[in-house]
């Protein structure tokens, strides 16, 4: 799949700021007044701000409202709602503690567990999509979810929390990748059950329907820099999760610790995001010459 | 509504005989000319004269090399377009309730008034069946031909999809799948017609029909040798390894 750079600038910020906002609506840390404000701020200025770049990034963002109203099927719309949902319940609890000392736990409890919906939404658009083998299993939102629990807990100040839980992250990194593997090797769509031509023989690409690229082509079987991918697995293994682990754990508590995690961590991540779209294989590719394994 | 509905037995689609089939695309120009002008915003191209073209089409012809045990290799021109699917991921991850199957006919549309152009729906398509408009940046698919099939000021014979009118082969053929007594119905029974990808649990309406079993010539006798003892030939050959 494409790796659109403002897909993957957006999932990882507002994982990032939905973890935040879910710590602190869960009143992990309880700030109040000025602390409470730049938290709050930091908050909804990565959930949200991923949301509004997303919006405007669409073929037709004054539509956008519209995109509220099929949540019954589609996880896209779920994520929005949830998404509206999770900002607008911790608003009172926002408002009590900055400007009134007084933060407001239901609100804030209730707005946590809409902000971790919303980033296994978020998940669960990859995760629910068959035709890309390697998005479609549980690891997918595994990761999702860990890498905001343990950014969200970096930004709260947790740092012996966000330790152990960058330490899930790596699992959750390996297995996801490790899985993806497998699955797209033992894919069951092959260009054989692609074309159905395989009841009689070996199936193999003779001529390209169109000689230029076309919209499926750039979008989806799209071939980018995958021999990299080794490197890149280790520098988003290292950087996402081990070594910000490794520092939470040896480093005593501090700023310049939480910063020098947040900072690695923030890099592997996107190298990590890139990887998981750019290794990402569509099976429409097969009518374009892949082959399964 | 993004819900799939629960079908009233009509299923229309397209069989498509991959025996017959030529590869000329001839139904690959008539659909982007109909589509050019009827339903939705006109299917547009990009850079059309220049170094680059490219543009948006409903349905693409593609070439396939199949490989039999123990014979040669055969061609299969294999065009591919939206199947209309019965259990229809693109429809259900379709966040506006653009994308909808009709509960009449089962005909899968897009309503481009209400497309945000995010593009997930194409994703969800294992067949590549669905393109963003490169001008309108709404997304573009099969609409089996909605504005033709129950349009009455069309004269009867023209009353089906673009493509299965133009093609010069009959290899492709329009009606519904879901009434066993149809004449596409029985030509799927008769020639074994298939689903693409089966595994992927869309339950595609159209149905492709295989390419019939070749005719294999039995080996050639292998050539007399030339040459030999003596005569003419005998002299030719001796002569040509001299030289
Ligand atoms: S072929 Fe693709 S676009 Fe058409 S109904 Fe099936 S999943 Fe949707
Ligand atoms: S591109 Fe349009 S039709 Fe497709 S999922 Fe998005 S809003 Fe729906």
């Amino acid at each position: 799949m494409h790796p659109a750079g403002s897909l993957i600038i957006f999932t990882v910020l507002s994982g990032l700021g939905f973890g935040l906002l879910a710590f602190l609506g869960a009143g992990i840390v309880r700030p109040v007044g000025w602390d409470a404000f730049a938290w709050f701020a930091a908050g909804y200025a990565l959930a949200g701000g991923g949301l509004l770049a997303s919006v405007f990034h669409l073929g037709h963002p004054e539509r956008a409202l519209l995109a509220f109203t099929q949540w019954r099927t589609s996880w896209l719309s779920r994520e929005a709602v949830l998404a509206a949902a999770a900002l607008g319940v911790m608003a009172p609890h926002a408002a009590g503690s900055v400007f009134f000392a007084q933060p407001l736990p239901v609100f804030g409890a209730i707005a946590a567990l809409l902000c971790l919906a919303t980033v296994i939404a978020t998940s669960m658009i990859y995760a629910t999509i068959r035709a890309v083998p390697r998005w479609h299993h549980w690891t997918t939102p595994a990761v999702f979810l860990a890498a905001a629990l343990a950014g969200g807990a970096l930004l709260a100040g947790q740092l012996r929390l966000a330790g152990a839980l960058f330490a899930v992250l790596a699992v959750a990194l390996a297995l996801h990748w490790q899985a993806g593997d497998w699955r797209w090797r033992d894919a069951e769509s092959t260009p054989g059950s692609a074309t159905g031509l395989g009841r009689i023989g070996r199936v193999r690409l003779f001529e390209r329907p169109h000689t230029g690229a076309n919209y499926i082509t750039r979008e989806m079987v799209h071939v980018v820099g995958r021999r990299h991918s080794a490197k890149l697995r280790l520098i988003a293994l290292l950087g996402g999760a081990i070594l910000p682990a490794t520092l939470l754990a040896l480093m005593p508590p501090s700023l310049l610790a939480a910063g020098a995690a947040l900072a690695l961590h923030l890099a592997g991540m996107l190298a990590a995001r890139w990887l998981f779209f750019a290794e990402a294989e569509h099976v429409v590719g097969l009518y374009y010459g892949r082959s399964s394994a | 509504m993004t819900d799939l509905p629960t079908s009233a037995g009509r299923k229309l689609g397209l069989v498509i005989d991959l025996d017959i089939c030529v590869g000329c695309h001839a139904c690959v120009t008539s659909c982007k000319e109909w589509n050019s002008q009827g339903y939705g915003a006109p299917l547009a191209d990009v850079d059309a004269y220049g170094a680059a073209p490219e543009g948006a089409f409903l349905n693409r012809v593609h070439s396939f090399e199949v490989t039999p045990e123990n014979a040669p290799p055969q061609l299969v021109h294999f065009p591919r377009s939206c199947l209309h699917c019965e259990d229809a991921p693109c429809v259900t991850v379709c966040p506006t309730g653009a994308s909808h199957k009709r509960a009449e006919d089962g005909i899968v549309l897009v309503e481009e008034s209400m497309c945000i152009g995010c593009g997930l729906c194409a994703w969800a398509c294992p067949y590549g069946a669905r393109e963003m408009d490169p001008a309108e940046q709404v997304m573009k698919k099969c609409t089996l031909c909605v504005d033709r099939i129950y349009n009455e000021n069309l004269p009867p014979e023209d009353r089906e999809p673009s493509c299965v009118r133009a093609c010069p082969t009959g290899a492709r053929h329009f009606g519904d799948l879901g009434d066993p007594s149809s004449a596409v119905s029985q030509l799927v029974a008769a020639r074994e017609g298939f689903d693409l990808m089966p595994e992927q649990g869309t339950k595609p309406v159209n149905k492709y029909l295989p390419p019939r079993e070749k005719d294999r010539a039995t080996a050639a006798p292998a050539l007399e040798p030339v040459g030999g003892a003596g005569g003419f030939l005998g002299w030719l050959d001796r002569a040509l390894s001299r030289l």
